[in-house]
């Protein structure tokens, strides 16, 4: 019990001493038991800007798989993925995260990109080489955000 | 910590919400393509032997009501003017020799009827799969001592759907006995699968996985190819098949090889190989 506690408390320093400027760097972030326990920044996550990223093409492009009720107002939902209403009933915070960052650690084969991860498909556009869709910091706006679809 | 019991229920709706979804997509329509009241159009055909999916659909299904009237009225289709563009091509003489298309094949009814329907074949002098596009700038080349069209430019794409035009209802067939197209196929199937870009998707995520749901405004169909060079709405133009894997490659955030490369030759064959059946619709309407 102790033993667990102590290597508990490591890996959290562990993570904590590498989290830069902007957050954790996507290849180190830890997935534990398919959970990214720790934040990837020091800000609380903002819902309100996360809701922003979800719907905006050039960001998260959720809207364009997903459909979500939240966003009636907004035309044309995707069909690709499940609907997203009640996701935050449905998982934990880090679940959430773990499916932003990297949906792959969850669903192997899935179609849904990872929004934090440089495990991505061949030939990148040059200008995109070593760099992840979204920031560690839109990453947790948008984890804040699905925590609100209940 | 344990998380198991929420990853579990969390499948577990994730796995019934899918389901739903599935249930009241949209689809291909049920509709029958009969152009001018008068030529029969298969768009929906058995698939080849081997094919992932059961049926071959054509991507006019995925299309709205008033898109699929447009193509079945040739008066209506805005594409019917790049093909009386390019019957104006076939009979325009250029280059040194002193001749036009029309010199050596007379009546395009005639001598290209069913001739769009069985490329890509093999050309055994380039070693490699040639296209309607790389047959033209052939015959351009060493038939008519003329420069061969750059990609997309001069008369490639209403040349190719005037001659692809000839061949309108006759069902796609690829010769892959011939020469190496065994092996073009193979390397084409390995690119449909390979995932490209920042978003890692493969043709398959989108037209094999996926057809008949909506990303976002678009309706996802199986990815054929016998309807090219289509007449786009959105572009109010003829679209080259190169031009239109370049896009969806690109959409992938990947860089796109060049038109007429290897690796596009390679998978014009294999794709136009996964929609045999299908007649040839040039020139197809689509969004
Ligand atoms: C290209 C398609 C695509 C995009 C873009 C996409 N997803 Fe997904 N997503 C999926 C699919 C498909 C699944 C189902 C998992 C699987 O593949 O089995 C999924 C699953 C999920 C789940 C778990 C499903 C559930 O039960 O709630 C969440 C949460 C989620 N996505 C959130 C997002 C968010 C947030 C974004 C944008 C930042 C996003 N997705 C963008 C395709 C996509
Ligand atoms: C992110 C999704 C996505 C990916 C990945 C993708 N496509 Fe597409 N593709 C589309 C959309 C959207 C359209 C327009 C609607 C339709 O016909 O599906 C389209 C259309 C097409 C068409 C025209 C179909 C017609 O009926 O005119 C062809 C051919 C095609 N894609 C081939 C490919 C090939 C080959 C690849 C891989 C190199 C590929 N696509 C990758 C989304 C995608």
């Amino acid at each position: 019990m102790i033993r667990r506690l102590i290597v508990g408390c490591c890996a959290g320093l562990a993570l904590s001493g590498i989290v830069v400027a902007d957050g954790v760097a996507p290849d180190a972030v830890e997935i534990e038991n398919l959970a990214i326990a720790t934040p990837l920044t020091s800000t609380v996550g903002n819902a309100e800007e996360g809701k922003k990223i979800f719907a905006n093409r050039k960001l998260g492009n959720c809207l364009a798989c997903h459909a979500n009720s939240d966003m009636a107002d907004q035309l044309f939902h995707g069909e690709v993925g499940p609907s997203l209403d009640g996701a935050g009933t449905r998982w934990q915070p880090e679940i959430l995260r773990t499916i932003v960052v990297n949906a792959k650690a969850i669903f192997p084969e899935t179609v849904m990109p990872g929004f934090y991860s440089l495990d991505v498909g061949a030939d990148v556009r040059k200008d995109l080489i070593g760099k992840t869709i979204l920031s560690a910091q839109q990453v947790e706006d948008v984890v804040a955000y699905l925590e609100t679809l209940k | 910590m344990n998380y198991s019991r929420f990853i579990a229920a969390g499948l577990g709706v994730a796995i019934t919400t899918t389901f739903v979804a599935a249930t009241v997509v949209a689809g291909p329509v049920e509709d029958t393509l009969v152009i001018d009241d008068e030529i029969e159009i298969i768009t929906r055909a058995p698939s080849s032997e081997g094919h992932p999916l059961p049926e071959v659909i054509s991507g006019w299904h995925y299309r709205t009501d008033s898109t699929r009237a447009m193509e079945a009225d040739s008066f209506a289709n805005g594409g019917m003017l790049g093909v009386e563009q390019g019957a104006a091509l076939w009979s325009t003489v250029e280059g040194s020799e002193g001749k036009s298309c029309e010199s050596c094949h007379q009546d395009a009814a005639t001598s290209m009827a069913g001739v769009g329907a069985i490329y890509p074949k093999w050309h055994e002098e380039s070693g490699r799969p040639m296209n309607i596009e790389l047959r033209i700038n052939a015959c351009r080349v060493d038939n008519m001592g003329a420069e061969p069209y750059k990609f997309d430019k001069g008369g490639q794409k209403p040349l190719t759907a005037f001659i692809k035009h000839q061949s309108l209802g006759e069902p796609v067939k690829v010769n892959l006995e011939e020469g190496e197209m065994q092996k073009w196929w193979e390397a084409g199937k390995e690119l449909y699968y390979k995932r490209t870009g920042q978003l890692n998707l493969s043709c398959a995520s989108c037209h094999e996985l996926n057809n008949g749901k909506h990303i976002r405004a678009d309706h996802l169909s199986q990815g054929n190819v016998n309807g090219f060079p289509t007449y786009r709405l959105k572009q109010g133009n003829l679209i080259s098949l190169h031009n239109r894997f370049r896009g969806c490659i690109r959409d992938t955030r990947a860089e796109f090889p060049d038109a007429f490369s290897d690796d596009l030759m390679a998978l014009e064959v294999y794709t136009t190989w996964r929609g045999q059946g299908l007649s040839v619709e040039t020139p197809a309407v689509r969004q």
